[in-house]
């Protein structure tokens, strides 16, 4: 394998894992996103929250 | 800033709601300066002069350094957060640490990963049991131990507890890392940016390595406010559902 092989493959890794952390931090933040946007369609709110939408602490 | 203002803003930020607010306002900023050191970083990067020795895979060299840094630095944030946990109770603290943990395994794997591809043509083999490559190693299965301790226990606060205890013990394994080259014969070169003595690197190397490193601070940076801002909601959601079936009895 020759050295530019070697340096292709390190930089190609490294991309591709921060990629994947990226997409993890961004899904995960969707589901937590749908999830108290369901709670707030059922009506459950956090009490200290008081009238205040649940939507409006998630922005 | 005085330091009472800045010591009452780090208090106010205990409340998740106002954290939540100034991570909303900080990370568009974050992100874009991380997209543009990444640019600058890379850019220099492949403009600098490749080593009399190496070639040009002194070029790995710009993103294994950056990587282990931040494989420590992130442990160091955790251990940080470890005592805000134990010693002040901080709400925050314990957010802080279970974030930064598959960030730190995915930093420490880089570090290994890219080192291992940087070794093979340098050292002529891909790994070697020596301290500083075993005591990274050990460093990734810290990362990893703790990341299934946190998905193993329901209860936030005894997770809490537990995995504050291990990480200040486990960082006992940091100062192991930083001067394994120095206390042993190793494989591994010493460190030529942080001594004593100065950077031991020529200034066409130095400067786009250190744009890297501030760039993958950055990532860091953005990313952990990013998965505690994720934490913060699913604890939330867990206490809504509580309280829904609660209502519901």
């Amino acid at each position: 394998m020759s050295h530019l092989a070697f340096v292709l493959i390190s930089y190609g890794v490294t991309a591709l894992t921060i990629l994947a952390l990226v997409l993890w931090v961004l899904f995960d933040q969707r589901a937590r996103r749908a999830e108290l946007a369901d709670l707030e369609a059922r009506g459950v709110r956090r009490r200290s929250a008081g009238n205040k939408p649940e939507a409006e602490n998630v922005k | 800033m005085t330091f009472t203002s800045a010591a009452n803003f780090v208090t106010g930020l205990a409340n998740p709601t106002r954290f939540l607010s100034v991570v909303a306002k900080l990370l568009p900023w974050m992100a874009g300066i991380t997209v543009v050191l990444f640019v600058v970083g890379l850019f220099m990067s492949f403009q600098a002069p490749e080593d009399y020795q190496q070639g040009m895979t002194v070029r790995i060299m710009f993103i294994h350094v950056p990587s282990a840094w931040l494989a420590m630095m992130c442990y160091t944030v955790m251990a940080l957060s470890a005592i805000g946990t134990l010693v002040w109770r901080h709400p925050l603290a314990d957010v802080s640490a279970k974030a930064a943990a598959p960030i730190g395994a995915a930093f420490t794997f880089l570090a290994l990963l890219t080192g291992s591809l940087w070794g093979k043509p340098m050292w002529g083999t891909w790994w070697v049991w020596d301290a500083r490559l075993t005591s990274v190693f050990v460093l990734f299965l810290m990362y990893l131990g703790l990341i299934a301790l946190n998905r193993a226990m329901d209860d936030p606060t005894r997770s809490a507890k537990v995995s504050a205890i291990i990480i200040l013990v486990g960082y006992v394994n940091i100062p192991i890392i930083k001067f394994s080259v120095d206390w042993w014969n190793t494989l591994h070169q010493p460190a030529s940016v942080i001594r004593l003595d100065g950077p031991t690197i020529h200034p066409s190397m130095l400067y786009p390595l250190l744009i890297m490193a501030v760039a993958f601070t950055m990532l860091f940076f953005t990313l952990h406010l990013m998965a505690m801002r994720n934490e913060i909601w699913r604890r939330r959601v867990s206490a809504l559902r509580r309280q829904a079936a609660r209502s519901a009895v």
